[in-house]
């Protein structure tokens, strides 16, 4: 059996891909799109999530589509079918964003966002509020928790060791790879990521996901980025701009708590939400909460969007 | 000057240039000199650094001087921090000078390579302040497409933008004073004292002193 054979018959129920794709310039960088619905329906721009890509919403962007909207999705820069950037940083980011928004339509969107991608959405609905009609999040609304406090001598040891590992990493950058493997292995290896998606799923992601070269199969997101990281960046700086938004906007949360996720608890997270701002709580349910229960969160979202005429 | 060594960083190329040999023979660490926002590694030695025994080089910071200018900016000083390892990596063990913004990004590396930088000298320059402790009201920030680089206008603009909290630069200081072997590992020779600086300032460990104070210190130092 060769590997197109293979690469040809993964599937997964629902799954559609894209109607259309393009590349937008990003002051130059190529930022892939891609959308489902008709292409005269009104958009609603969906974010992915940090080393997700935009083809994880294969299942539920055709059924925000089956309710009448031109689903557009992107691949942030080093993700998925975009170009691997020089540089990432959460403000270019949200300037990608942008540039695809400016590239489908003027006015205001209707935005849903997951993990990573709603957080740019609550940035971008700060700093451009004349760009976003209305706003779901998913599982990506911040904490207003701090981090665990460690004592002094550990945090400088664990700071340490933070610290030469990423400078490390960014030594042998030059020469990174992804490693190979084959469909299984890689969707074997994203289950410690996603431990509650099923084999099936992350299967399907790998064949969407990552390019088979002549070695096996490799995620196409950019080597040189790693997880973690650290900066000077505090939860409570979105957390207290979050009560300033006047579109109307959804939350929802995944209650178990899993790696990808943030841990964000409904009660905790209550007091800060603006005037007529929904949150909706899925027990049972980890981070990725659209995969988990893609039809129920997708009438949900058709229900707040409204009618998209 | 003559022609800059080129470092990898990533997919980026960062000139590194000798701004000047070793004086007479002398066989010490050498000094890296960290530019301002906005600079790029001057051609001659500077007024001031005339007495530092061993060579002098001086690192283009991405997207400024001879170095690679990115697609879509993207700037962070932990990004800088990784541009600046490149040449620690290149030179070894080294004093570290910065001046304004590579000020901070000396006191970065300085934490993240506690064992390898022999003292950082911050100094006043260019883009000390960057967006001061807190971030201000979010952006999106738009360049002029025909703006000819370097510097990269998304460098001038981002990298004065970005959050410099006291108590995250204060960690930093502490990684260093905390796992140098050297007695005084940080000295702050700047006048200006942004939040963040004059933060580190005040930390036990921290010295505060002249140039050729520092540099006198430091070139004793194995």
């Amino acid at each position: 059996m060769t590997e197109l054979v293979e690469e040809e018959r993964v599937s997964f129920p629902g799954a559609t891909p894209p109607h259309r794709t393009r590349t937008v310039s990003s002051d130059g960088l190529g930022i892939a799109v891609h959308e489902w619905g008709d292409e005269g329906a009104p958009p609603v721009m969906v974010a992915h999530g940090g080393f997700d890509f935009a083809r994880t919403f294969d299942v539920f962007a055709p059924l925000i589509a089956a309710g009448g909207w031109r689903v557009v999705a992107w691949d942030h820069r080093g993700h998925g079918d975009s170009e691997h950037a020089h540089l990432s940083s959460w403000d270019a980011d949200v300037r990608d964003a942008m540039a695809v928004f400016d590239a489908t339509a003027p006015g205001p969107l209707a935005v849903i966002g997951h993990s990573k991608g709603g957080a740019l959405l609550l940035q971008l609905a700060e700093s451009s509020p004349h760009r976003i009609s209305k706003l779901v999040n998913i599982d990506g609304m911040p904490s207003p928790r701090p981090h665990p406090d460690v004592a002094d001598h550990q945090r400088t040891r664990l700071m340490a060791s933070e610290l030469s590992g990423w400078l490390d990493s960014r030594r042998t950058a030059a020469a990174a790879q992804r490693k190979p493997g084959t469909l299984d292995e890689l969707a074997q290896r994203r289950a410690r990521m996603n431990p509650r998606l099923s084999h099936e799923w992350l299967r399907y992601l790998v064949s969407v996901g990552a390019r088979r070269d002549a070695d096996g199969w490799r995620w196409k997101i950019d080597p040189t980025m790693r997880m973690g990281g650290f900066g000077p960046w505090r939860n409570s700086w979105s957390l207290e701009r979050l009560s300033g938004l006047a579109m109307p906007m959804i939350g929802l949360l995944g209650l178990i708590p899993e790696q990808m996720g943030w841990g964000t608890e409904p009660d905790e997270l209550r007091p800060y939400l603006p005037a007529g701002g929904q949150l909706v709580a899925f027990e049972d349910t980890g981070h990725f909460v659209h995969i988990e229960r893609s039809t129920e969160v997708a009438e949900l979202v058709l229900d707040f969007l409204g009618s998209p005429r | 000057m003559t022609s800059p060594e080129l470092l990898t960083h990533a997919r980026a190329s960062l000139a590194l240039h000798t701004v000047r040999k070793a004086t007479g023979g002398a066989v010490g660490h050498p000094l890296l000199l960290l530019h301002g926002l906005g600079e790029r590694t001057p051609s001659t030695l500077p007024l001031g650094y005339e007495a530092w025994p061993g060579a002098v080089y001086g690192l283009d910071f991405m997207g400024h001087g001879s170095s690679t200018i990115p697609l879509g900016g993207g700037y962070t000083c932990e990004l800088l921090m990784a541009d600046a390892d490149a040449a620690l990596a290149h030179l070894g063990p080294a004093t570290v000078a910065g001046r304004g913004l590579g000020a901070y990004v000396a006191l970065l590396l300085a934490g993240g390579r506690p064992d390898v930088v022999r003292g950082a000298i911050l100094l006043d320059g260019p883009g000390l302040a960057g967006g001061g402790p807190v971030p201000g009201s979010p952006s999106v920030i738009a360049v002029n497409p025909d703006h000819v680089a370097p510097p990269d206008p998304f460098a001038l603009a981002e990298l004065t933008r970005d959050p410099r909290p006291p108590d995250y630069a204060t960690n930093f200081a502490r990684q260093v004073t905390q796992m140098s072997t050297m007695e005084d590992p940080i000295t702050v020779c700047a006048v200006g004292r942004p939040p963040w600086l004059e933060a580190v300032a005040a930390e036990p460990g921290v010295v505060v002193s002249s140039l050729a104070d520092a540099l006198a210190a430091y070139a004793r130092t194995t």
